[in-house]
């Protein structure tokens, strides 16, 4: 008999709180084997420091984090072994050359010396990193070094991955890779918790955890997400997109109007009762637009209808 | 605590020591400087001083005896006067040290009692200069003749200092030849070690918190002791190398005897860098910006070294309370037996008080520096 597999990342009412400010407040959540779990939120949500608390590298004020069922405050070092962490700023040494970086952090795992050069060289091709082996990793390109960052985390075959924000400054091509990387992970079993700043990349997530001041708003799926999103969210393409999105929060049944670019995301109570509103109104005030339609919610969309009901519901 | 890992953080710091051009400056550029400046800058002999004359008798015998006080490498005689406002105008412009007067009745006493008296006014604003420019005079006149005294008077130092006219053989041990530099040299050794070993290791630690890798490192399972003992193996090695070097360097260049045993040379090298390295990784793990830790390694190994360490002031010529004060000072311990080593020939067993106290920094040292940096952001 088996027993029930438990979460492979636990936490409990943990606390954090810098002087002034609480960067975190009473979170619990746990992650089952083989998620890939989003933190997504604005900066200073907290993020960094949930993943720095289950990274064992701070400690709480209060609560527990557990690592695949070890304790993160009390037996750090054990569950360690279980996890890599790769922080929001680059933490490989840069005058060292990507295999110096890879070999160190194997010797660091104590990854037996025969089994480092056996996995090394397939790591290093698979992340299309094998003709820069003998460069300094200073001298890599931003995507570069946050793919060599998740070799030297992958070195030692941990159960749990904690990255913190690491497409941040990627271009989109490589984040894309990095992310068809994480799905291959996924697939051997790898637990993935991750921090993002990019909301489309949060869509990703096999499940998203909303932060806002150091509190967990929201935590599902992104389609379940999407479905809580309250009433309707309307496209306005315009060339005036700007002045429209100014004039249009005052009409009556609008909780938000968000600038893309040359269009307006509007949230609205009721899309059949709105549209013909806005339409008028819009006409009634001569600026030039494309037919009003129901669109699907982005997750920045989604993110602000979020907070916004939770702050005025009591 | 696990050996593959103190390996592969000992690796990772070679390759960095390896590739970063001011810790190669630092670990074999700085103990050759420091070699030539200190070994030639300081010299506390006294070679040819300038001296003015007042010759009032102008015989023979006063020609004579200044003729040997030409003939000395102490002094070289700048000027000749004719009266003694010239002399004090000498001496104030500082046209000389000090100046000699010979009595007009030199030569009659000489030949009347047997015995004579040479004045001597020395600017003792600088009174250890004028202390020992006194006693060269006074070696000189008595090489000239056994009977003769110096009358000796300083100016705007110490009192004036008087001869006891009582002759004295001297006879001179370890330093044989009196030669500062012998003296001198083993301190700078000392120095060089201190101040290397602290600065490099200084930066070890703050230079992972500036460059943003400390927050991975501290992620891994590795320890704070095998951190300690991994950053330090290298610079433990580097130490070595200076320090033979300094020896070679001491021993071939300069010509400082050197008579002690390389195996007692060995040891208190070796408990001297753990004890400087130690203080440099405490510095590295307490001030977080590669600046402001190498200054205050600085700080704390080259103003007590030079000051504090006996390397050139004896200790037993300080007040009491600093005395007192210099048994803090790791390399008073280094100091005394690089010099007992190098001049005196000292065995392991004569030098036991000093190497235990070293013994025991080096302890302590170890154990503060092995908890000194914690694994966790604050």
């Amino acid at each position: 008999m088996t027993p029930e597999p438990g979460p492979m990342v636990e936490a409990k009412n943990l606390v954090k709180h810098f002087p002034g400010v609480f960067a975190v407040k009473e979170l619990s959540f746990s992650v089952g084997k083989g998620e890939i779990f989003g933190l997504a939120g604005p900066d200073g949500a907290g993020k960094t420091t949930v993943i720095r608390l289950l990274a064992g590298v701070m400690p709480p004020d209060s609560g527990t984090a557990t690592i695949d069922g070890i304790d993160v405050v009390r037996d750090p070092e054990m569950a360690r072994q279980h996890l890599s962490y790769m922080p929001q700023r680059f933490g490989l040494y840069e005058d060292l050359t990507v295999d110096e970086n890879v070999r160190f952090y194997a010797d660091i795992f104590e990854v037996p010396v025969a089994l480092r050069d056996q996995r090394i060289g397939p790591l290093l091709t698979s992340f299309g990193m094998e003709p820069f082996r003998k460069r300094l990793a200073g001298q890599l390109s931003g995507g570069m070094k946050q793919k060599l960052g998740l070799v030297c985390a992958l070195i030692h075959t941990p159960k749990i991955l904690l990255l913190d924000e690491p497409t941040t400054g990627v271009d989109p091509v490589s984040r894309r890779d990095f992310w068809k990387i994480l799905y291959g992970l996924r697939e051997e079993g790898v637990t993935i918790l991750i921090s993002t700043a990019y909301l489309e990349e949060a869509e990703r997530c096999t499940r998203l955890a909303l932060f806002h001041q150091g509190t967990m708003a929201y935590c599902d799926t992104p389609a379940n997400l999407k479905a809580k999103m309250p009433g309707k969210l309307l496209n306005i393409a315009s060339t005036e997109s700007r002045e429209i999105q100014k004039r249009i929060q005052s009409l009556e049944g609008i909780s938000g109007a968000l600038l893309m670019g040359d269009h307006v995301h509007v949230a609205v109570d009721d899309d059949q009762k709105r549209i013909p509103e806005i339409t008028r109104a819009l006409s009634e005030a001569g600026l030039p637009f494309d037919p009003v339609t129901v669109t699907e919610p982005t997750m920045e969309d989604l993110f602000l209808a979020l907070l916004k009901t939770k702050r005025t519901s009591p | 605590m696990r050996w593959g890992r103190i390996r592969a953080i000992a690796v990772k710091e070679t390759i960095q020591i390896r590739r970063d051009t001011r810790s190669l400056i630092i670990a074999l550029f700085m103990p050759f400087m420091q070699m030539i400046l200190l070994g030639y800058g300081v010299s506390l002999d006294i070679k040819h001083l300038p001296v003015c004359v007042y010759d009032r008798e102008g015989s023979q015998n006063s020609q004579a005896l200044l003729k040997h006080f030409q003939a000395s490498e102490y002094f070289s005689i700048v000027a000749v006067l004719k009266n003694y406002r010239e002399a004090k105008a000498a001496l104030d412009s500082d046209r000389c040290r000090i100046v000699i007067t010979i009595p007009h009745d030199f030569s009659q006493k000489l030949s009347d009692s047997g015995g004579s008296t040479v004045q001597v006014l020395a600017d003792a604003s600088d009174d250890n200069t004028a202390n020992i420019a006194i006693g060269y005079a006074q070696s000189v006149v008595n090489g000239f003749a056994g009977n003769l005294a110096v009358a000796a008077q300083g100016f705007g130092g110490s009192p004036a200092m008087q001869n006891q006219g009582v002759d004295l053989e001297e006879r001179v041990w370890y330093n044989e030849d009196l030669d500062s530099r012998n003296y001198i040299i083993p301190g700078v050794v000392a120095l060089i070690m201190a101040l290397v070993g602290a600065l490099l290791t200084s930066l070890t630690i703050s230079r992972e918190w500036e460059r943003g890798t400390m927050e991975l490192l501290i992620s891994t399972p590795v320890q704070p002791s095998e951190v300690m003992l991994g950053k330090l193996l290298p610079y433990f090695a580097i130490g070595m190398l200076d320090a033979v070097f300094c020896l070679v360097f001491s021993v071939f260049w300069f010509h400082v005897p050197f008579r002690g045993s390389l195996f007692a040379l060995f040891l208190t090298t070796s408990l001297f860098l753990v004890v400087v390295l130690g203080v440099g990784f405490l510095i590295s793990a307490a001030i977080k910006s590669q600046v402001g830790a190498s200054q205050i390694a600085v700080l704390v190994t080259l103003l007590p070294t030079s000051l504090l360490s006996g390397y050139a002031f004896p200790i037993d010529q300080m007040p009491t309370l600093v005395q007192g004060v210099t048994y803090v000072v790791f390399a008073r311990y280094y100091v005394t037996i690089l010099k007992s080593l190098f001049l005196k020939g000292s065995g392991l067993e004569d030098l036991a008080r000093p190497v235990l106290a070293m013994g025991i920094y080096a302890l302590v040292v170890a154990f503060l520096a092995g908890r000194a940096f914690k694994k966790r952001l604050d």
